[in-house]
Parts: structure tokens; C-alpha cells; sequence
């Protein structure tokens, strides 16, 4: 089983480190990981991206240029990266940043509220656990102890104390997600 | 004749870290005597087997032939940053650097000021001569103004070539730098006087003080197309006012 | 601390960790027990120098990790290490190593080893900080002025990474001569899985002195000076030590190319490429595999000493090579020296910091099959 996702957004949106946490879990879950960045300037407030691939076997190419699911963040990630899911792959988009919706019909098509009801709820720091839990939701591939076992493993201990609220983020992101039906 | 050669009749001898390779040095050239007080000081201080010295390109790129210890032949100005590394892999190691005006003071720049800024334990045998004297003559950084040279054959124009760099004034508001000293060796009381400042400047490396700077005043006959004589005259008459001896700075 | 995620092995000191490619650099140059590394923040793999400082290698291993003034102090700091016997490293990304060149070809004429690390990005000049493989040529060819050669070894994966550090100061030590592991930007920020080898001890004084009796370490009484130059006046000499070098290339020729097949027993066709080119190329393959195409992959490991005679075998088995580089196409010239010119060569690439798409490349690779 190989899963292939693109992660996209604004740079500080926690786009990498969002990635970063998934990789985590699948490497706890004894899954091969690989996890590729866009990097450089673009990291400094323009849009930020990066392929997370886990998958049963070894790895080839960490470089795709179609995936199974993409998450998006912000309207030039949805443009640049709707084209890319596969066929029958997923779309999943957070509708606050949103201005136009995808128009594909050969995908499946989540949103999630997840920007604003992150900063309503005062989970606005963790809002791309949020996201996660919607991904998780949608696609269980690691299991939600491992997700919690990794941030914790990868985190710095004095930053401990925000766990409980990671895995608040991360169950009310899956509260949050919702297929949309064309 | 037979009979006055008796070890307890000796006034002067060779150190004993001078081997008996012949010297390329032309005669006059004060290179031979600044070898002579590195090599006897390393022996005095008992660091023969502990010093690793560190060559340069230029005329004293041959002196890992005549000092009889380890050496370490740098590209051109790059003295001082193998220097670090060799002091920093190997603290209780006698490091020093020996190196000419062309290749501290031009190519050699950075690698001087950031090593001294760093304050490496190192020493930094620096001989002044105003000349590129290896390659045939040509103006260095040091050249005086209106000196000819090969490269500047009507003086040194300021106007084109700017003026006689001072490197080791600059070395010495540099926090890493505990000892700043100007000597030269033109005449016994000169090398005796430069001999101290030398044993000195050794010991500032052993006990981690701080980066040490020996600069030598010299003399280069052939570059200067003088006679021996006259380039001790003529760096006193014109090297000394530009490059005045003495110590510029000695951080206790 | 730089928090890293670590489980230990069952009884063993090895470590199974999640790192950059970058990071895993720095985490194996500890472990192998490096006794400096000195280096110039450049992008893409200012995360090796950021690890090592991050990691204070001097408070348990006795490391030394040193920033120095520019990649021209760095490789000289090198050179001075490796005079001494120790166990230097550096790394750069294709601009520094071009300022670098100067001190690999002195490593090279003194004989000393050591190991650069090269994360190559787009050239030529600035360039971009994007991936690239452009510094194909510079690396195994020379790089620097006169007649050398630099062992060079092309990761294509972190757990790489780390082990080509290893790998890289063996092959140095071994043959006293510097050893480059030329990776490129994808492979310097992509993050995998690692297994990290245990620690072990640096080398003392003494086993340095045994183990490399030419180190410039202190002249005991009774033995000659040791001088690293690389002057000699004298031509008749100085031809001599060319002729050794040349000797010491070929017995490394000889003896440690490396590489990797993948569906190489069965192919028709074959992708020749190395680094983040070879793991794209990877998925090709798998598409064209399903597709029907008996395609297989060659990986050089070594790019010099490179693999010609293994590749040489495939010329009667294959009917057409195609070459992936993320560069104006320059391994492409030793692959067809490899094969005699006798079977067609062709190359597909990018340039600039461009990483072809697996699609991109697989179309390539369809026109050799349906030309």
C-alpha cells in the first residue's frame, strides 16, 4: 500500500511540518517515509509545498507529478495542484481560503472549515493539526495513537504541554471534513 | 688552528633544528637570519618534537626544506586557515605560521584578519620586505610609494596602486591578537631584541593568550638591486619610517 | 537540542531515525568518529554545519566544527587537518565548490584524504539554489588544475547519505586521496528513514600516528621530518609523482566501482542515472514495467571511478540506452565511451534547478522504445 500526498500553502500555515508529523507516524508505524520539500525564498511568505509519500515498500521516486491526495490551503495551491490528483484520488481543501471551488468530477472533494473555526475555537497554533484530522479522516493511514505518538517524539518537551491541545485540533478536524457531492 | 677547535671553544653555532640542506635565500636576505631565531627558539622552548610549522608561497616557500621539524606546504595566503585547523585538531601542538608580505598582507587577507579576529593560538612569523622577491620583483601590498619594482618600473603610483597597506596595524584592534610586535634583523642587538619578542610570542601559543604577530622588517637585495649592504642601509633609511619598529600591542 | 525522531534497535547502539538527507550527513560524520569538519553556511545544505553545531560533537566526541571566513578557508582548514592524519570533512553546494577546487587539487598533489561534501544546485555562476546535477563534469573529472582524480560517490537516498560518509573517508584513508560524495538538492532536503551506524571512537594520537605515518603531527627525535608540498622544481621529479598518482587511479579504477541494477536481467532497454535522476528513473521503470516495457535501471554508486566495464556487458543485451541527469547532459558522454558507441545513447534532462517529472522522463523514454 503506498500512499502519495502533496501538502500546499501559505508559507507558516505549517504546511511542512504538518508533512513532517504524518512522516512520523508512518515511520512509527514501521512504514517507509519520505518526505520532500519545496525549499528556499518561497518558504518566506509565498506558497510552500511538500510531497509526503509512506508506503509499505521502498521508495522510488520522492519527486511525483501526480499524487493521490492533495491538500491545499490557499487558491494558488488548488490551482497548481487539482490538475495533479490522480484519477479517483482526493482533493481536499480548506474553504476559508478558498475563492474558487475545484471543477474536476473525476476526483473525490472534501472541505473543511478549518482556518476559521481554528481561530474561533483558540486553535489557531495547531490549525494544521486541524487539517490533518480531516486528511486522517478522509484517509486513514496511520492510526491516531502513532499520529500522537509521533508529535510527541518529535516535539521538544517543553512543548508537551500542547499536545492535548494537537489532539484536540486533530479530532475536531475530522468533525469538520465533508465531502463534496458535484 | 687544530687546536682552538674545541667544543668549549664554540662563540657561534648553527641550531640545532637548521639542517645542512644548502639555503636558496640570495645573500643579504634576511630570511636566512629570522630561520635562524624560529629554529633556535623552537629548540630552546624544547618544542621540536611538538611544532608543526605551516609554509608559504613565496620565498620562504622552501623552508620546510631547512628547519628539520613537520611542515605543512599552504596554497598561496591560506597559511593562517591551515594553521587553524591544525592548532584547533591538536591544542597541545606548537603551530606557527611564516609568510611573506605578499601572501599575508594581499592574496592572504581574509585568512590573516578572521584568524587573528578568532584569536587562534597560534603564530604568525610575518617578514616585510616590500617586494614580491620569488616571482622576480614585482610591487607588493607593502611596496613604498614611488618604489620601483618590476610591475611598477616608474615608483608606485598612488593614484593607481593606492598606498603601502599596513596589515599590522589593522591586526591590532583585533580582540584575538595579544601580541603585535615590529622587529627587524639588521644588526646583533636588532636580532637579539627580535629574538625575545619571538620566544615570547611562542609562549603566548603554548599558554592560549591569543593569536601572536612577529612582523620582520627585511631586506630583499636581489628585488631591491642592491648589494647586501645597501639594502640594510636602504631599509633603514626607507623602510624603517613607513614600518617603524616596536611593539604595538602586548596583551598581558 | 534539535529534536530528532529516534527509536533505539533492539541491542544494538545503531539508531533508526527520520532525517534529512543534510542532517544525516552531519549525524554519520559524528558517528564515524570525524575529528573536524569546517565548512561556509550555502544553500542547499546549510543544515550540515547547522546539525554539527546544534549537536556539540566537541562536548562528548571531541569533534571540532568550525564556520569559517569563506569555502576557501574551509577547504584550507582541510588540507591542514588531513596533513595531520585527522579525520576532516567539508561541504558546499556548487558555487563554494568551485572556490574549493583550488585546495581538492592540492589534497590531490600532497596525496592527503579527505572528504568534501557537494550539494549541487543549479549553475552556471549564482545560479539558482534549486537541485541540479551540473557539477557532473567538475567532480570526476578533476575540478581543479593538474592531472588527479577525486573518488566520488553518488548517494541517492539519506540512508545513503550517511553511509557514504563512512564509506567516503575508508576510500580516502585508503588510498590518501580526497573523496567527494556528490549529492544534489533533492537528496539534501528530501527526509527518509535512516539507520544510523553506532558511534565510534576517534583515533588518538598514537593509533594516528601509527595508522598514518606520514601525519604531520611533531617530529619525535630520529625520524625525518614529514613534509605535505606538492612544489617540486625539478620536472624529472615532479613526473615521477604523476606517474604514481596515475598508478594509485588505476588501482582505484580497478578495485572500487560500484553501482546498483534494478531490473536489469530481463531489459531491453536501459536508464542510466544517478542521485535524485536514478530514484525518478525508479518510478519510470515501475510505470513502464507496467506498461510492458522490459526497461531496467543502472545506477552508478561511484561516478569516478565509474562503472564503464559493467556497463560495457550491456551493449549486446540492450538495444538502447537512455541517460536521466538533471544537467545539459554530461554522464551521457561516459556512457557512450562505456559502450563503445556501438548501441544508441541518448540523453533526457533538465537544467537550471528544474526536476523532471517521472512522466516527463517516461515519455523520453517511450521515444526510444517507439521511435
Amino acid at each position: 500500500m503506498q500512499h502519495e500526498l502533496i501538502i500546499a500553502g501559505f508559507g507558516g500555515q505549517g504546511v511542512l511540518s504538518m508533512g513532517k508529523i504524518l512522516a512520523y507516524s508512518g515511520l512509527t508505524e514501521g512504514k517507509e517515509v519520505a518526505w520532500y520539500p519545496s525549499y528556499g525564498p518561497e518558504q518566506r511568505g509565498g506558497t510552500a509545498n511538500v510531497t509526503v509519500i509512506l508506503s509499505d515498500e521502498r521508495i522510488s521516486s520522492p519527486v511525483l507529478n501526480e499524487y493521490d491526495i492533495a491538500v491545499v490551503l490557499n487558491q494558488p495551491s488548488l490551482d497548481k495542484f487539482e490538475k495533479t490528483v490522480k484519477k479517483d484520488g482526493i482533493l481536499l481543501y480548506d474553504s476559508s481560503a478558498i475563492t474558487r471551488k475545484p471543477s474536476r468530477k473525476d476526483i473525490r472533494i472534501f472541505e473543511m472549515n478549518a482556518f476559521n473555526t481554528a481561530n474561533g475555537e483558540g486553535l489557531g497554533k495547531v490549525f494544521n493539526m486541524m487539517v490533518l484530522g480531516g486528511v486522517l479522516k478522509v484517509v486513514p493511514m496511520v492510526k491516531l495513537e502513532n499520529v500522537l505518538a509521533g508529535l510527541k517524539k518529535s516535539i521538544p518537551e517543553r512543548h508537551h504541554k500542547y499536545l492535548p491541545m494537537n489532539e484536540k485540533a486533530i479530532l475536531r478536524g475530522m468533525e469538520l471534513i465533508q465531502e463534496i457531492t458535484n | 688552528m687544530e687546536t682552538i677547535i674545541k667544543p668549549e671553544n664554540i662563540v657561534y653555532g648553527k641550531p640545532r633544528l637548521i639542517n645542512n640542506n644548502p639555503m636558496h635565500y640570495c645573500p643579504g636576505c634576511s630570511h636566512g637570519v629570522v630561520h635562524n631565531l624560529v629554529a633556535s627558539v623552537i629548540d630552546e622552548m624544547g618544542l621540536a618534537e611538538k611544532t608543526i610549522g605551516i609554509a608559504p608561497v613565496g620565498c620562504a616557500v622552501f623552508a620546510y626544506k631547512y628547519l628539520d621539524i613537520d611542515w605543512i606546504e599552504a596554497a598561496h595566503g591560506r597559511a593562517p586557515a591551515v594553521a587553524t585547523a591544525v592548532k584547533r585538531l591538536n591544542p597541545d601542538k606548537m603551530v606557527f605560521t611564516y609568510q611573506g608580505d605578499g601572501d599575508l598582507a594581499a592574496i592572504g587577507t581574509g585568512e590573516t584578519i578572521h584568524a587573528c579576529n578568532r584569536g587562534e593560538n597560534i603564530v604568525i612569523v610575518y617578514v616585510n620586505n616590500a617586494i614580491y622577491g620569488m616571482t622576480g620583483g614585482q610591487m607588493s601590498p607593502t611596496t613604498l610609494v614611488d618604489m620601483k619594482t618590476a610591475t611598477c618600473p616608474y615608483g608606485r603610483n598612488v593614484a593607481l596602486n593606492g598606498y603601502p597597506l599596513k596589515i599590522t596595524e589593522l591586526l591590532v584592534p583585533l580582540e584575538g591578537t595579544c601580541l603585535v610586535a615590529r622587529e627587524a634583523v639588521h644588526n646583533v642587538a636588532a636580532i637579539k631584541k627580535a629574538k625575545k619578542m619571538l620566544r615570547k610570542a611562542f609562549e603566548n601559543a603554548m599558554a592560549g593568550k591569543g593569536t601572536s604577530i612577529i612582523e620582520f622588517v627585511a631586506t630583499c637585495s636581489a628585488g631591491w638591486k642592491m648589494s647586501a649592504g645597501q639594502a640594510n642601509n636602504w631599509m633603514v633609511e626607507n623602510l624603517f619610517p613607513a614600518y617603524p619598529l616596536g611593539v604595538l600591542k602586548d596583551r598581558v | 537540542m534539535r529534536q530528532g525522531f529516534t527509536c533505539l534497535l533492539n541491542n544494538s547502539m545503531a539508531e533508526i531515525k527520520l532525517l534529512k538527507g543534510n542532517e544525516a550527513i552531519a549525524h554519520a560524520a559524528i558517528r564515524y568518529g570525524a575529528d573536524g569538519y569546517f565548512g561556509y553556511p550555502i544553500t542547499p545544505q546549510s543544515e550540515i554545519m547547522e546539525t554539527l553545531m546544534d549537536e556539540q560533537p566537541w562536548e562528548t566526541t571531541g569533534m571540532v566544527v568550525l564556520q569559517a571566513e569563506s569555502e576557501v578557508a574551509a577547504i584550507n582548514m582541510v588540507y591542514g587537518g588531513a596533513a595531520c592524519g585527522k579525520r576532516v570533512l567539508t561541504s558546499s553546494s556548487s558555487p563554494g565548490i568551485s572556490l574549493k577546487q583550488e585546495g581538492i587539487s592540492y589534497l590531490a598533489g600532497t596525496e592527503l584524504p579527505a572528504l568534501i561534501v557537494n550539494v549541487m544546485r543549479g549553475g552556471p555562476g549564482l545560479g539558482t539554489i534549486q537541485p541540479s546535477q551540473a557539477d557532473y563534469f567538475q567532480a570526476v573529472k578533476g575540478g581543479g588544475h593538474g592531472d588527479y582524480r577525486v573518488i566520488t560517490l553518488a548517494p541517492a537516498s539519506v540512508q545513503e547519505m550517511a553511509d557514504y560518509v563512512a564509506l567516503g573517508f575508508d576510500l580516502a584513508f585508503k588510498y590518501r586521496n580526497p573523496a567527494m560524495i556528490l549529492a544534489d538538492g533533492v537528496i539534501g532536503q528530501l527526509m527518509e528513514k535512516v539507520e544510523l551506524a553506532p558511534q565510534k571512537l576517534r583515533r588518538t594520537e598514537a593509533e594516528i600516528r601509527k595508522e598514518c605515518p606520514w601525519a604531520a603531527l611533531g617530529r619525535p627525535a630520529g625520524r625525518q621530518p614529514n613534509i605535505h608540498t606538492s612544489l617540486e622544481l625539478d620536472s624529472t621529479v615532479w613526473e615521477q609523482y604523476n606517474i604514481r598518482f596515475q598508478a594509485k587511479y588505476k588501482a582505484i579504477e580497478a578495485n572500487e566501482v560500484r553501482y546498483e541494477e534494478l531490473y536489469c536481467d530481463d531489459a531491453g532497454y536501459l536508464i542510466v542515472a544517478f542521485g535524485a535522476a536514478a530514484r525518478i528513473s525508479q518510478k519510470v521503470v515501475e510505470i513502464a514495467r507496467k506498461e510492458g516495457i522490459k526497461v531496467g535501471l543502472f545506477r552508478p554508486i561511484t561516478l569516478w571511478p565509474y562503472p564503464s566495464k559493467r556497463l560495457n556487458s550491456y551493449k549486446n543485451k540492450v538495444k538502447s540506452i537512455l541517460t536521466v541527469e538533471l544537467n545539459a547532459g554530461q554522464m551521457v558522454e561516459d556512457v557512450k565511451l562505456a559502450v563503445d558507441c556501438q548501441i544508441p545513447v541518448t540523453y533526457f534532462g533538465r537544467m537550471g534547478g528544474i526536476i523532471p517529472t517521472p512522466q516527463e522522463v517516461y515519455n523520453a523514454l517511450k521515444k526510444i522504445v517507439n521511435p
